[in-house]
């Protein structure tokens, strides 16, 4: 489903340096540093795989996450999702998979969330009937109808983020990106989202990548994880397996440990 | 505008213009709820265009004139009450965030085009602040006394004209206006784009001053450029200082102008996409 | 004095910190006021006078508005965007400070970018200034004096009347918090309003501009005597001194907000 290799990117930023004078100096003649934030990734993923894509911050997730839903294009290497290249089929590719950015929304802020869902399905072109169904379904197993008729700014992070799935799965996506979905959440809804996702993957073989800081995410969902640390992949296996030489310290730990040991914490 | 009338719908799959229809009438239903702004707005518009009749009657006043005093009136109102379809200045202020803090790119998790969706976005921000505004400014200035009353076209060929002309100027000043967001994604600087571009574009369509008041030689040159069909076109076809008869070859300019200006500002946005890293198009 | 300095030297660090957005905003002043100058020019350039003015007559009018204006703005934009200082809390921290509400008020925002414009428009005073010499230097130096020395009591009096008006839109942010859009028509209407002398406009708007908001004190009813026009008499070299007289009662205005903030403490 997914194929990728030899993924790279790097970004230059601006170096910003003290002083009034060198302030001055910067204007005329800024100075750039490359920052390399892929360094050739490789990873290969089966259709209705759940896989857990952990590093710590700055390693690269977001990067990767970018490039496969079509929205950054990177300097060099394959990357191809269901027989296309994301960033030169751009709309045809988006049209087949859902992504969803815990950091950001894409409900409409300040109108009711269902006049956002309606929009979604003029911008999909879901056909009602089709519609109709997977959004009852959707919001039925998330518990989501009492959200349908608040804006989306008046709604608590746990009730925007159920809002946030329905949204990414209104129009049938078999392949799902999760840019950290439990970041700020509280137990109950932590859960519901888990349970959910679970669900969807047992029921529908959902593929789902999921990023998080949250081992206890991983920990419940994911048989695999990938490991990213400096723009390369330093493990690409099961999570116990990981996490196997520091078990007996807990999950949180023994991942702290491991970032340590592999230098990049 | 609203097809979901319960029951058994006709429409199954939405058509390929359904997207920006959608974002059109999002933008137009929201920009509808900003009453108390649109209020202190028409309160402003009413005292500039106060100032901008005076200033030109008392300068009319001196010698021949190209505009006389009624026709000032009525250029001067019409031009208030729809500043904000044609004044490059009306900004989304939301889209500037977007394009600042760089989730525009994530609007692209859409299989929509993105030029369309913020030409549709931008129209529909625009109509819904004209519409708030323009009736308020258009009755009551039609009540004033003389010289400062607001008057119909003299008959109903040149009014509907003008209303021709007043859509071409919105079409027209949503693609000029799509050049400062597009260079506002290159350079960051949203403030930067619209100043370089606004103070132009009022100046060349005969916002700041008619354009029949500017030398002769400048405003031969200008009527060639787009500008001159975002304002001085309408506002002069309503004031009949401007004949049905003539309006021929400023309108095709102005279309014409628009069938320029829209392919290259896709392009120009598919670019600048490309140049931070944006799949374009 | 010496912590409104501190202020202005914060004010300065941090506007410079961002030199690029200083440069912008910058340019953007000088655009409006070199565009509102084009059309002016433009207008003269096709008729030639204005209700009996010359080109540097108005000229005269356009620098002294620009000038106080954009000197006004530097100053005082803590009171042109004092709703904003009130909404963000910036105002209950002010007044746990041991000094003055004023001061403080005044130090919280410095806008450097104004500069820009000012002197654009202090350009323009100068050559109005020049053009009109003979006329102004004509009846003997005292009078000459007398003439120039109006000019500057236009200027400041015509900055205490934009200064007046954002401090009562300051005040008037304590009773409600938005809707103040209206002082904009005062200040830069106000602004624009003045660039042209008083009599090109309707009775009504000049009465209300003369005996409530005095811009016709400062702008209109001073300029026959400082042009030099015969039959203009010296009284009316005073009468700029009616903006500080607006001034002052717009602080009494901003007292009572004040007290009235602190007692109902909303």
């Amino acid at each position: 489903m997914i194929e990728i290799r030899e993924l790279r990117k790097s970004y230059r930023i601006r170096e910003r340096r003290a002083g009034p004078g060198a302030a001055l100096a910067s204007l005329v003649r800024p100075a750039w540093r490359e920052v390399e934030a892929l360094a050739g990734v490789s990873f290969s993923l089966s259709p209705g795989e759940i896989v857990g894509y952990i590093g710590p911050n700055g390693a690269g997730k977001s990067t990767t996450i970018k490039v496969m839903s079509g929205i950054l294009v990177p300097d060099s290497g394959v990357c191809v999702i269901k027989g296309r290249v994301p960033w030169k089929e751009r709309k045809a590719h988006v049209a087949g998979i859902g992504a969803v950015f815990g950091q950001r929304t894409q409900l409409w802020w300040d109108v009711p969330v269902a006049e956002s869902f309606e929009l979604l399905r003029a911008i999909y072109r879901i056909e009602r009937g089709t519609f109709r169904k997977r959004h009852d379904e959707l919001v039925e197993a998330l518990g989501a109808g009492g959200l349908l008729g608040s804006p989306a700014r008046s709604l608590s992070l746990g009730q925007r983020m159920r809002c946030e799935l329905v949204a990414s799965l209104l129009h049938g996506p078999d392949l799902l990106f999760l840019d950290e979905p439990t970041i700020g959440l509280d137990a109950v809804s932590k859960l519901a989202v888990r349970d959910f996702i679970a669900r969807e993957n047992r029921e529908r073989g959902l593929t789902v990548i999921l990023t998080t800081h949250d081992v206890h995410d991983i920990e419940a969902l994911a048989t695999r994880v990938i490991l990213i640390g400096r723009g390369s992949i330093l493990f690409d296996g099961g999570f116990s397996e990981l996490l196997a030489p520091h078990r007996e310290k807990g999950v949180e730990r023994a991942l702290a440990e491991l970032y340590g040991e592999l230098g990049i914490a | 505008m609203s097809a979901s009338g319960g029951g058994i719908a006709a429409p199954v799959r939405p058509g390929p213009l359904a997207p920006y229809l959608g974002l059109f009438r999002m933008r137009l239903v929201r920009g509808l709820a900003y009453r108390a702004a649109a209020a202190a707005g028409v309160a402003t518009q009413f005292f500039w265009g106060f100032i901008m009749i005076s200033v030109f009657q008392a300068f009319a006043r001196a010698g021949y004139s190209p505009l006389d005093p009624r026709e000032i009136a009525s250029y001067v109102w019409l031009q208030q009450a729809f500043l904000v379809l044609v004044v490059v200045w009306f900004r989304d202020a939301e889209l500037i965030r977007l394009i600042t803090t760089g989730d525009a790119a994530y609007e692209l998790v859409r299989p929509v085009d993105l030029y369309a969706q913020w030409y549709a976005r931008l129209l529909g921000g625009r109509l819904a602040g004209a519409a708030l505004r323009s009736l308020p400014i258009l009755l009551v200035a039609g009540l004033f006394p003389e010289p400062w009353r607001f008057h119909l076209p003299p008959d109903l060929a040149q009014a509907g004209l003008a209303f021709v002309a007043l859509a071409l100027a919105a079409a027209l000043t949503v693609a000029v206006s799509m050049f400062a967001y597009i260079l506002a994604l290159v350079t960051l600087q949203p403030y930067a784009a619209f100043i370089l571009l606004a103070p132009l574009a009022e100046f060349c369509s005969g916002l700041l001053v008619p354009l029949p008041f500017l030398p002769d030689a400048l405003r031969r040159v200008l009527e060639w450029l787009p500008f001159r069909a975002m304002l001085d076109l309408p506002a002069r076809l309503w004031s009949a200082s401007l004949p049905a008869s003539d309006s021929l070859r400023p309108f095709a300019l102005g279309l014409a102008w628009l069938l320029v200006l829209v392919p290259l500002g896709r392009a120009a946005l598919a670019a600048a996409l490309r140049a931070r890293d944006v799949p374009g198009g | 004095m010496g912590l409104w300095f501190r202020y202005a030297r914060v004010a300065l660090m941090g506007q410079f910190s961002k030199r690029s957005n200083l440069v912008v905003v910058t340019l953007a002043q000088l655009f409006l006021t070199l565009s509102a100058l084009a059309a002016a020019l433009v207008l003269f350039g096709r008729f030639g006078t204005l209700a009996g003015y010359s080109r540097d007559e108005v000229l005269l009018l356009f620098g002294i508005a620009q000038v106080s204006f954009s000197v006004v703005e530097l100053l005082a934009r803590g009171f042109d965007s004092f709703s904003a200082i009130l909404a963000q809390g910036e105002f209950d921290r002010i007044l746990v400070r041991p000094r003055g509400t004023i001061l403080q008020v005044l130090g919280a925002r410095l806008e450097f970018s104004r500069l820009g414009r000012a002197l654009v428009g202090a350009l323009i005073l100068a050559h109005a200034l020049r053009a009109l010499g003979p006329a102004m230097g004509s009846g003997g130096p005292a009078l000459a004096a007398a003439r120039y020395a109006t000019v500057a009591s236009m200027t400041l009096g015509s900055g205490a009347i934009f200064a007046g008006i954002f401090v009562l839109g300051a005040s008037l942010a304590f009773l409600s918090p938005d809707g103040l859009e209206v002082v904009n028509i005062f200040s830069d209407g106000g602004r624009e309003m003045s660039q042209y002398p008083l009599s090109i406009y309707d009775k009504a708007l000049r009465r209300f501009f003369t005996f409530v908001v005095p811009f016709g004190c400062v702008n209109w009813l001073p300029l026959e005597f400082a042009l030099g026009r015969p039959g203009a008499s010296w009284p009316a070299a005073f009468l700029p001194f009616a903006g500080f007289a607006f001034l002052a009662l717009s602080f009494l205005a901003w007292r009572a907000g004040v007290r009235r903030h602190v007692s109902t403490g909303s």
